[in-house]
């Protein structure tokens, strides 16, 4: 009997490991099927205004601890040809080799490298993103919007950050004049955790 | 004004010449357009110039498929050889098919977001949006290759209409000029 115990105890606990590999630092998957997620941009129109788009197609996943931050961390991949500002004729050129060359380059990819916490209790997340070929490091500021139990079972965490780039970083060629170098980025994702 | 069993009556050569020009100023306008660049007078004017031209091509070519079948046509020359006669037919009828494939997939680069296609400024041809993913792309580069394949095969079809005038020396392009023939 006690040999018996002492067998279902050891199951029990090597079961429990398996089940939970990594104490705190969840496992999240962005939730692009229910779209609660979106990746904005934004450029100036000639200096006047601002041009917003944004890409359907991207997924990705994070890992994310608020007792740990540092541990943190979150790849995204976005279809380059799933570009979208609300005008066919536009988004044919920004697909074009003028822009964003889709046909050559179908992917753009942001992997992090570190994520700090910074004074303000924002949060730095320094990363490579690959686009049009190019990688280079950029940072996003981000910040925690919240996380919780959601009403059908799951548990949810959710981000926003904002980044800009120089298109000519990227060798994206295509001049839009003095006012429309950088794109900023508005991101913002909610996470499903595993 | 109607064509005979001999000649091409001036409503057909006047439809004949002005798909001609309209087709190889499109194609001009077209090459040009596309590397215009952001802040070049041009940028916005030249595409709906483009579209603008295209449209009413597009109606004149209906008209002229109208016309065309309500006349007879001319009876080959009996110069031209049978191996003459079939390419002539087959790169006429092609020649018409690239040109309305042309418009078509114009039309639906420019629709596949549901805007429609002004023209002019008069008036605007609607659009019905997408009915296939990445419209606007696969049209697109329809759209240019037919391009290049309908200017390739129109210069054909002029290099072989020079032949016939200065070296065979007979009829074929003065009766699209024209030019009468004395009886």
């Amino acid at each position: 009997m006690k040999k018996i115990i002492t067998k279902l105890a050891i199951a029990s606990a090597f079961t429990t490991a398996m089940l939970m590999p990594v104490a705190n630092a969840a496992d999240y998957v962005i939730d692009n099927k229910g779209a609660h997620a979106s990746i904005n941009f934004k450029i100036k129109h000639l200096g006047y205004s601002w041009l917003t788009g944004r890409f359907d197609k991207f997924g990705g996943k994070f890992s994310y601890d608020p007792a740990n931050i540092s541990a943190s961390k979150i790849e995204v991949n976005i279809d380059t040809s799933s570009v979208n500002s609300n005008h066919a004729e536009r988004d044919k050129h920004l697909k074009s080799d003028d822009f964003l060359d889709v046909s050559a380059f179908a992917n753009a990819k942001f992997v992090s490298t570190s994520v700090t916490e910074k004074a303000n209790g924002n949060l730095a997340v320094k990363g490579i993103l690959t686009l049009h070929g190019v990688s280079k490091e950029i940072i996003i500021d981000a910040q925690a919007v919240g996380e919780g139990k959601d009403p059908w079972g799951g548990y949810r965490a959710g981000f926003s950050g904002t980044t800009a780039i120089a298109l000519a970083d990227f060798a994206i060629k295509m001049n839009l004049g003095p006012a429309s170098t950088h794109v900023q980025f508005d991101l913002h994702i909610e996470g499903i955790k595993q | 004004m109607q064509n005979t069993q001999t000649e091409y009556g001036y409503v057909s050569i006047f439809f004949h010449w002005l798909a001609a020009f309209s087709i190889f100023a499109l194609f001009a306008l077209g090459i040009y357009m596309v590397d215009l660049t952001y802040y070049h007078t041009w940028y916005k004017t030249a595409p709906a110039l483009h579209k603008s031209i295209g449209i009413i091509l597009f109606a004149l070519m209906v008209l002229r498929l109208i016309w065309r079948s309500k006349q007879i046509t001319p009876e080959h020359l009996n110069s031209h050889s049978n191996l003459e006669r079939k390419a002539g037919k087959v790169v006429h009828s092609v020649l018409y098919i690239l040109t309305f494939l042309i418009m078509l997939s114009g039309y639906l680069i420019s629709t596949a977001d549901g805007r429609g296609i002004e023209v002019f400024e008069l008036f605007v041809i609607p659009g019905f949006g997408s009915f296939f993913e990445n419209q606007e792309d696969l049209a697109g580069l329809i759209h240019k290759w037919l391009a290049y394949g309908l200017i390739a095969l129109a210069l054909l079809h002029a290099i072989a209409a020079l032949k016939h005038h200065f070296i065979d020396k007979d009829n074929t392009l003065n009766r699209m000029i024209g030019r009468r023939q004395k009886h």
